[in-house]
């Protein structure tokens, strides 16, 4: 396929852009084979950039021989261009609409995106789980780094290299494998370094109708806990859920045959309904006309706030278990690869001070939702607006933000970065320039040599001018958990994502500036300026009596 | 007292309103003539005031006591279980007596003695001085006048001595008008513009039934509207919904007829009476004092109270009426009913966006004085300070001053005080420990003697105006006198957590910039205090060296080498800075206060010999 063959026209002149809280502007548009560009005049500033996978919905209206495309992207933002022409008009539409809709991972953007201050290999080994598992084995003999998914023959969706005990044999995980759903059998997750207990995460037993069993997986847990010693496994569906499962082959972990683990049962919302709370929320948010009874009924309805209530409440169930009660914890849902990943990524950054750095976070991500095989792909094909029929469309990720963002309003010393971090990351998640949240997981990457031929987002990020404007001025390192409320009169909507394009932000942000010019104020440059500016004083006047003589 | 017959219960226990596990303390109560005072084990002090209790309720018996709930009109609901139920009766039924009133002088603020002197109290008295506002305002002017109609409080009882008016109303028109208003409040001047010479005007409903006409009324409003040389026609708002005023003709009251007076532009704004936003709240309460809510019932509740359509209706007043104001210099006039709910409500957070003056700490304290405590808004009734009719009550204020806070989160900078300061005149506008709130308007305060019995509020606020000072506050936020433009959509309005939660420490962030934020803009005046000393002494040094050099450059031609020597004062020792712990203290940050802890200490109930859950606080040292 060539890009070309979709642009159908590839510029038109006199288009108008327009977008909420910005003055119209009038310009040349140019669709190239992932951008779509306006600039005001020839050779002249460029009013738009916009990467065409950041597209979601494309929706035209033709009046007379002109037409209006409006554009609503993944990131939420939605843009209006009046094309002059009906035949260009429909022509723009359609090649945004095929280009965007490009399913090929080769095709993207990433794979073309060559900027001259990034090298290629440059953030892609920074997280290796080696370096993860150093930290752990220099507290506990306990566990060992097990090469049994080297080829991904063991567990497609797993990395090569996975934490698991060291009691357990290479060819006893095998086994295991094949009674795990998708073979994601029981890995370790998390080590808290305070009490030394640990998080792991799977997919559901193959437990099926028959209620099988497999003696691999049953010595798996059981070696994990002494004598005596108690497990919680926090299974993310209802108990009415786990159970139907067996129906279709899941199922759970009997107490029978796993005498030592509790089960709890906390239900989480995924897949469509969650896909569709998260549409009905930005509806409501993109209407200003709202009465306040009709707006606190659709926020109501969307039910997003209860979803980011349960999840909050889960991962801190995770978190209490490891932390107050010793306990080890397994995680899992169904397939292992969405709450469960929500869970223990989010019980990570509540128990752990050093998730919450600029770049443990990433880290964080890079293990528990890239390495551990969230379908990125597959969960943020499309986003809020799209009108195309859904698959497997669903905001996990965005929901685990969203959470990250809660615990940052509640805790705002306490996390090294600010809301800047979390918006990116959601914008990259859904369209970016950079390779790291591309396929569904290691092996497709590797299928598609990601590593090798896009650039990571971390190089970016890590650059230390953007690092500047991701940190939060008020952090301060805070070793302690962070238990958050989640009494509903705690949990907020995060306006600087779902209001982003459509609140004037102008004053907030002037205040945010003002804080950072009195925590910098406040910082020793600042008293070192009292010197200086003292010696100043005293050297003017030297200079005034030095000259005088 | 008469009423008190235990003053003292020894281990009761306080429990936490919002701990699944009944976390409790445990401690002694104390029933003082003025408060009720909890002193739990680790010498924790809560005092509650009596004439903050809003209802006390005795629940029935439990093996562990007898349960009394206090619920308080600063929205503070303790809950504490009384080991006997004797004691539990006794406290229960003095409490009762102690927080009704029956008469002004029992009130707090005639017994309270904050330990000034006469001269003190008067100058606290004076410092919010009405009539300098007005001055400030631009009036008197060539329009507008001082009025003595109302010198004896002869034409209305419940206006102030001092009214302004314009320059052409003559006394008969007054007189006149103010027999056509409900309670003769006609019409007078609340606010002016300087720059666009258009005033704010605040009355009554008239009393037109379904064909009453005064031509003195008419008059009045035509006085107005020439007062404003920028505009030919005014706009009359009748704050009330259509219906309601409609209703109140066949009364005999009702609004203006578009017909009889010329060049009015006459609107309905639809805020609800105080019935309504009494009812709103109790509705509110219950919600937000739900335990174990679900996010989805919290907002539906928020939803039916309909509390957040009221406070949005106010502001959408407001913002109606500065456009008018500032958009086509024109004069408004407020009404409702009586002309001291919501047309206070109207009228001054009018001011509020139109005057930055207003939203500064002493701006705040004089607009309160004028349009709240002049006018007669009846703070006594409406806040129950005596044993009156329950139908008075309505939180009219208490809607205003969450208004404002809606404003601050919009515009951070804008607004010199906190909303510490918010919470800090709402506590007090229920305590009767001031004199300034107390009765229902100026003639009543006058024949309670509240200048020479108690003490003003005021004085007293800004003496710790550190606490209350917002430290991102901008002077120059906008020009003086822009108006300041909120955007009403609905999503701009939130629940108030700080107000309605104030008591509820686990529910609130752990961490607060606000203070981080005080704490360090605090830091760096110190620091830039500090610096301007230096130089001070620098330059004062350095001075006396000149003086030094010039005789010494007279008399000898080898002056020695000053300016090398290290000045002394470089060695004064900076003030120590707090450091980091005092301001990053995080309370409450415990499992146990949160909804999740639920489940496994259900748990842990059937093998208790695991379990040991240190249920301390938190506390972060960085």
């Amino acid at each position: 396929m060539e890009f070309s063959e979709l642009i159908k026209t590839a510029t038109v002149e006199n288009v108008l852009l327009s977008c909420a809280g910005l003055p119209a502007v009038r310009g040349t548009l140019c669709i190239t084979s992932h951008h779509l560009l306006l600039s005001s005049c020839p050779g002249g500033d460029v009013e738009l950039w916009l990467l065409i996978r950041n597209v979601d919905a494309v929706e035209k209206r033709l009046t007379g021989s002109s037409g209006t495309i409006t554009l609503r992207c993944k990131d939420l933002k939605v843009l209006q261009l009046e094309i002059p022409g009906m035949e260009e008009c429909l022509n723009i539409a359609s090649s945004i609409e095929a280009l965007s809709s490009v399913d090929s991972v080769m095709m993207m953007y990433p794979f073309f995106y060559r900027p001259p201050s990034l090298k290629l290999e440059e953030g892609w080994h920074q997280f290796p789980l080696e370096q993860y598992f150093q930290q752990i084995s220099s507290q506990t003999s306990q566990w060992r780094l097990s090469t049994v998914n080297q080829d991904f023959s063991t567990c497609p969706t797993y990395p090569p290299a996975v934490i698991v005990p060291a009691a357990v044999g290479d060819e006893a995980l095998r086994k295991a494998a094949r009674f795990r759903q998708g073979g994601r059998f029981p890995v370790l997750s998390y080590f808290h370094p305070k009490n030394r207990t640990v998080m792991l995460r799977s997919s559901q037993p193959l437990t099926g109708p028959n209620r099988r069993r497999c003696r691999e997986d049953e010595t798996l847990l059981g070696t994990i806990l002494d004598e005596g010693e108690r497990g919680f496994i926090i299974d993310t569906r209802s108990a009415q859920a786990a159970k139907q499962a067996r129906m279709t082959g899941g199922g759970t972990e009997p107490k029978s045959s796993y005498p030592q683990w509790r089960r709890l049962h906390r239900p989480l919302e995924r897949g469509r309904p969650l896909q569709e709370s998260f549409a009905k929320l930005v509806e409501a948010c993109s209407d200003p006309s709202l009465s306040m009874d009709r707006w606190l009924g659709r926020l109501e309805s969307s039910r997003w706030l209860s979803h980011v209530k349960a999840a909050l409440s889960t991962a801190c169930l995770a978190a209490q278990c490891m932390d107050r009660e010793e306990a080890t914890v397994l995680v899992h849902g169904a397939e292992g690869t969405d709450t469960t990943l929500l869970v223990t990524a989010l019980a990570q950054v509540i128990l752990d001070p050093s998730c919450r750095t600029l770049v443990g976070f990433q880290g964080l991500l890079e293990r528990e939702w890239i390495q551990a095989g969230h379908p990125f792909h597959l969960r943020c094909a499309h986003s809020a607006y799209s009108h195309a029929r859904l698959k497997q469309e669903a905001p996990l990720f965005l929901l685990f933000l969203d959470c990250v963002w809660q615990l940052s309003r509640q805790f705002p010393f306490s996390l090294e970065f600010g809301e800047r971090l979390l918006l990116s990351l959601f914008d990259n998640a859904y369209a970016s320039a950079y390779g790291t949240f591309l396929c569904n997981n290691e092996k497709e990457r590797s299928l598609c040599k990601v590593k090798e031929s896009t650039h990571s987002l971390w190089a970016w990020l890590n650059r230390p001018e953007e690092q500047q404007k991701l940190l939060n001025p008020l952090y301060s390192h805070n070793a302690l958990v962070i238990w958050p409320s989640v009494e509903p009169q705690s949990i907020q909507l995060w306006q600087g994502l779902f209001l982003r394009w459509i609140r004037p932000s102008q004053h907030l942000d002037e205040a945010w500036a003002e804080i950072q010019r009195l925590v910098e104020e406040n910082n020793t440059p600042a008293k070192e300026s009292t010197g200086n500016r003292l010696s100043q004083s005293l050297s003017d006047h030297t200079a005034g009596m030095e000259n005088r003589r | 007292m008469e009423h008190i017959r235990t003053t003292k219960v020894e281990q009761v226990k306080l429990l936490d309103r919002f701990s699944t596990s009944n976390k409790s303390v445990t401690g002694t109560l104390y029933l003082t003539a003025t408060h009720l005072l909890f002193i739990d084990s680790s010498q924790k002090e809560t005092w509650i005031l009596h004439h903050h209790i809003a209802a006390v309720e005795k629940l029935p018996l439990t093996t562990s006591g007898c349960p009394l709930v206090i619920q308080c009109k600063n929205f503070r609901i303790v809950h504490f279980v009384v080991p006997r139920e004797r004691d539990c009766h006794d406290i229960y039924n003095s409490l009762l007596q102690l927080s009704k009133t029956a008469k002004y002088e029992e009130l707090y603020a005639f017994s309270y003695n904050p330990k000034q002197n006469e001269s003190e109290q008067v100058k606290g008295w004076q410092l919010i001085d009405l009539a300098e506002e007005y001055k400030r305002m631009g009036v008197p002017n060539a329009y507008w006048q001082l009025s003595d109609a109302n010198r004896d409080y002869k034409i209305c009882e419940t206006y102030p001595r001092e009214l302004y008016v314009p320059r052409t109303a003559s006394k008969p028109i007054i007189v006149g008008s103010s027999k056509f208003r409900s309670k003769g409040r006609f019409p007078v001047l609340s606010y002016y513009h300087k720059n666009k010479e258009a005033a704010i005007c605040r009355c009554s409903q008239p009393l037109s039934g379904f064909s009453a006409r005064c031509l003195e009324d008419e008059h009045m409003l035509q006085a107005i509207s020439k007062a404003n040389p920028s505009n030919r026609y005014m706009y009359v708002m009748d704050t009330r919904p259509k219906l309601n005023a409609m209703a109140n003709r066949a009364a005999g009251k009702g609004y203006e007829n578009e017909d009889n007076y010329s060049n009015i532009r006459f609107q309905f704004v639809g805020i609800e009476n105080i019935h309504v936003m009494r009812s709103s709240l109790q509705k509110l309460l219950e919600v937000s004092g739900t335990r174990g809510l679900s996010v989805n019932d919290f907002l539906s509740g928020l939803e039916n109270s309909g509390w957040l359509r009221h406070i949005k209706a106010v502001v959408d007043a407001a913002v109606f009426l500065v456009k008018a104001i500032a958009m086509e210099s024109a004069s408004v006039l407020v009404h409702c009913s009586d002309g001291w709910d919501r047309t206070s409500q109207v009228c001054s957070l009018g001011a509020l966006l139109l005057d930055s003056y207003y939203r500064t700490i002493k701006g705040f304290m004089v607009l309160i004085e004028k349009d709240w405590i002049s006018f007669g808004h009846k703070f006594s009734d409406r806040c129950c300070q005596l044993d009156g009719d329950p139908k008075e009550i309505s939180p009219v204020f208490t809607q205003f001053l969450e208004c404002v806070w809606n404003l601050t989160e919009q515009f951070p900078q804008a607004f010199e005080y906190n909303e510490v300061f918010l919470l800090q005149i709402h506590e007090h506008v229920h305590s009767c420990q001031f004199g300034n709130f107390l009765g229902n308007c100026e003639k009543e305060r006058e024949e309670l003697k509240v200048k020479e019995k108690t003490y003003s509020l005021w004085p007293f606020l800004l003496a710790e105006q550190k606490k209350y000072r917002n430290p991102l506050y901008n002077p120059d936020f906008l020009p003086e006198l822009s108006l300041l433009e909120p955007n009403t959509v609905s999503f701009n309005f939130k629940f108030w957590r700080n107000m309605y939660h104030q008591f509820d420490r686990s529910m609130h962030p752990r961490q607060s910039v606000l203070n981080l934020i005080m704490n360090l803009s605090e830091q760096n005046k110190q620091l830039e205090e500090d610096i301007k000393e230096l130089e001070a002494k620098i330059k004062q040094r350095n001075g006396q060296l000149d003086v030094v050099l010039v005789k010494e450059h007279q008399q000898s031609a080898h002056p020695a080498p000053v300016a090398l020597k290290t000045p002394p004062c470089f060695k004064k020792e900076q003030p120590p800075i707090p450091g980091n712990e005092t301001v990053r203290t995080i309370e409450g940050s415990n499992t146990a206060d949160n909804r999740y802890s639920e489940l496994v200490s259900e748990f842990s109930k059937a093998e208790p010999a695991v379990v040991s859950l240190e249920y301390g606080v938190a506390r972060m040292t960085c």
